[in-house]
């Protein structure tokens, strides 16, 4: 009996130990591997981690869903937006010519762009559905250049993981790794459907980021900051979302 | 240890007996728990967009399959209430997929444990004489009857019971998690064929919402049967694993 309840017990020990030392491991590796999120801390932090760590393990290279033109929906919603800014209001009564893209941080060359600058790169198009965490969708055509190639013309620096980007309208931002940063189908769009891209749906330029839900998708970008640390930005959770109490992780 | 001890007791006997494995008591209780907050937190979302699609795509400037008679917490929604409600669902999205994975990854250890242990097979698959369409429409009638379930009842699952934990687990359950990852864009981007043969986005959203009032159904006549049944002594069976009754041509 003594025999067998300490034979237990060392099994018990020897079980929780592994245990210990197994979520040790795998913390370390994930931390390592960059399976973390800026928001992993709080209540929600173990949904968020998985959610994003799953996307990194599984889907990290694919691409969204396309569609063939006929599938373009009728009518793009542009969803609710607050009444634009006055800086806003200035730029579009100038055609939006004025328009800024400055580019900061940890890139060789910093600097800005116009949007006819962006729009002298060669635009790539893509047919890609735009979903919102609320449930609706609508498939778009959109047009732009990929960020990737904004960010190789400002050299991205080696040590870079993220891309922090700004709307010019107050406290709108957000940020991706920088898997999704160099994915080919992340655009700095200008265009929709084959015309300017609508104010009311992000003109004149919006981040577009079709493996994710529409909110990362931020409307009327102006600055984009390359870096290592999220820590540096508000409140250090990476985006505005999760000041909102919304996940910086979009993919689900 | 315990357990041999009470092979060792006469089937007849009065003292408590082992009815639920430890593996099905913590299984049932954590899906429990992840399955209200599942549904909570699916209600919180459904709140932000309370109308339904077919096909790939659907908002507010296209037609609805139908729209559900309660305020929205977006005033893009028409509702025909006089107010908006506040928005919860960033809470709520992280809650309903915290619980997700709970449910999942304990669903996962039940099933893989499930199959080694012959639980499905035992327990749940109508075996023998119960196999055939005559004691099922006998099972449907004493339940219709809402006769008392028989002391035997206590050790082991009736047809119906049988069926319905069946369909629940094998049927309702995937299809939850399923329709549910067809809605991630990322999971999609890597599984197209996951959304694309359900005839896209909006047909996801659409099943995996009567998927889960299918669920909600079992569960309020699940609970309504644990009453019916005896609250007190199936809930002690579920929690401490045990039975107080004489065994009687069990």
């Amino acid at each position: 009996m003594t025999d067998l309840s300490r034979r237990r017990m060392i099994k018990t020990g020897l079980a929780a130990a592994t245990g210990i030392a197994g979520v040790g491991v795998g913390a370390g590796l994930a931390k390592k591997y960059g399976l973390i999120p800026p928001d992993s801390r709080g209540l929600w932090g173990a949904g968020e981690t998985l959610n994003y760590a799953s996307y990194r393990l599984l889907t990290k290279h694919a691409m969204a869903r396309e569609f063939p033109r006929d599938e373009i929906s009728a009518r793009p919603l542009a969803n609710e937006i607050a009444p634009p800014s006055e800086a806003f209001q200035k730029l579009q009564a100038g055609g939006f010519a004025d328009w800024k893209l400055s580019v900061e941080g940890m890139v060789d060359r910093p600097g800005t762009f116009s949007l006819a600058q962006l729009k002298s790169y060669p635009s790539r198009s893509q047919v890609t559905q735009l979903a919102c965490e609320e449930g609706w969708s609508y498939v778009a055509e959109w047009t732009g250049v990929p960020l990737s190639q904004v960010l190789e013309a400002a050299g991205i620096q080696p040590q870079a993981r993220f891309v922090v980007y700004f709307s010019i309208e107050h406290d709108w931002w957000d940020s991706i790794d920088m898997g999704d940063a160099l994915h080919p189908q992340t655009y700095l769009a200008y265009g929709m459907n084959g015309g300017d891209l609508p104010v009311g749906n992000g003109g004149p330029l919006r981040m577009r980021v079709p493996r994710q839900l529409g909110y990362k998708s931020v409307k009327f970008i102006n600055r984009l900051v390359v870096t290592n640390d999220l820590k540096k930005f508000g409140k250090g959770l990476g985006s505005a979302s999760p000041e909102g109490g919304y996940a910086w992780y979009a993919g689900i | 240890m315990s357990d041999k001890q009470e092979a060792a007791l006469p089937a007849s006997s009065a003292v408590s007996t082992l009815r639920h494995s430890a593996l099905v008591r913590v299984a049932h209780w954590i899906t429990a728990l992840s399955f209200l907050a599942l549904l909570f937190s699916g209600i919180e979302i459904l709140i932000s967009h309370p109308r339904f699609y077919w096909g790939e795509n659907g908002n507010v400037l296209t037609p609805a399959l139908f729209q559900l008679p309660i305020p929205s917490s977006r005033a893009l929604v028409h509702t025909g209430y006089g107010y908006v409600l506040p928005d919860q669902n960033g809470w709520s999205r992280s809650l309903h997929f915290q619980s997700a994975w709970l449910i999942v990854l304990t669903g996962v250890v039940y099933l893989v444990a499930g199959f080694a242990s012959g639980h499905f097979r035992q327990h749940m698959v109508p075996h023998g004489a119960e196999a055939s369409w005559r004691p099922l429409w006998q099972s449907i009638a004493t339940h219709l009857r809402f006769e008392r379930p028989s002391a035997a009842e206590a050790w082991s699952y009736n047809l119906l019971q049988r069926l319905s934990y069946l369909v629940v687990i094998f049927v309702l359950f995937p299809l939850m998690v399923w329709t549910g990852l067809a809605m991630s864009p990322a999971f999609t981007s890597a599984f197209p064929a996951s959304v694309d043969w359900l005839g896209g986005r909006q047909s996801a959203r659409t099943l995996h919402f009567f998927a889960a009032v299918s669920l909600l159904l079992f569960f309020l006549v699940h609970v309504g049967m644990v009453w019916f049944a005896g609250f007190g002594s199936r809930m002690r069976a579920m929690i401490t694993g045990r039975v107080n009754q004489p065994l009687e041509g069990a």
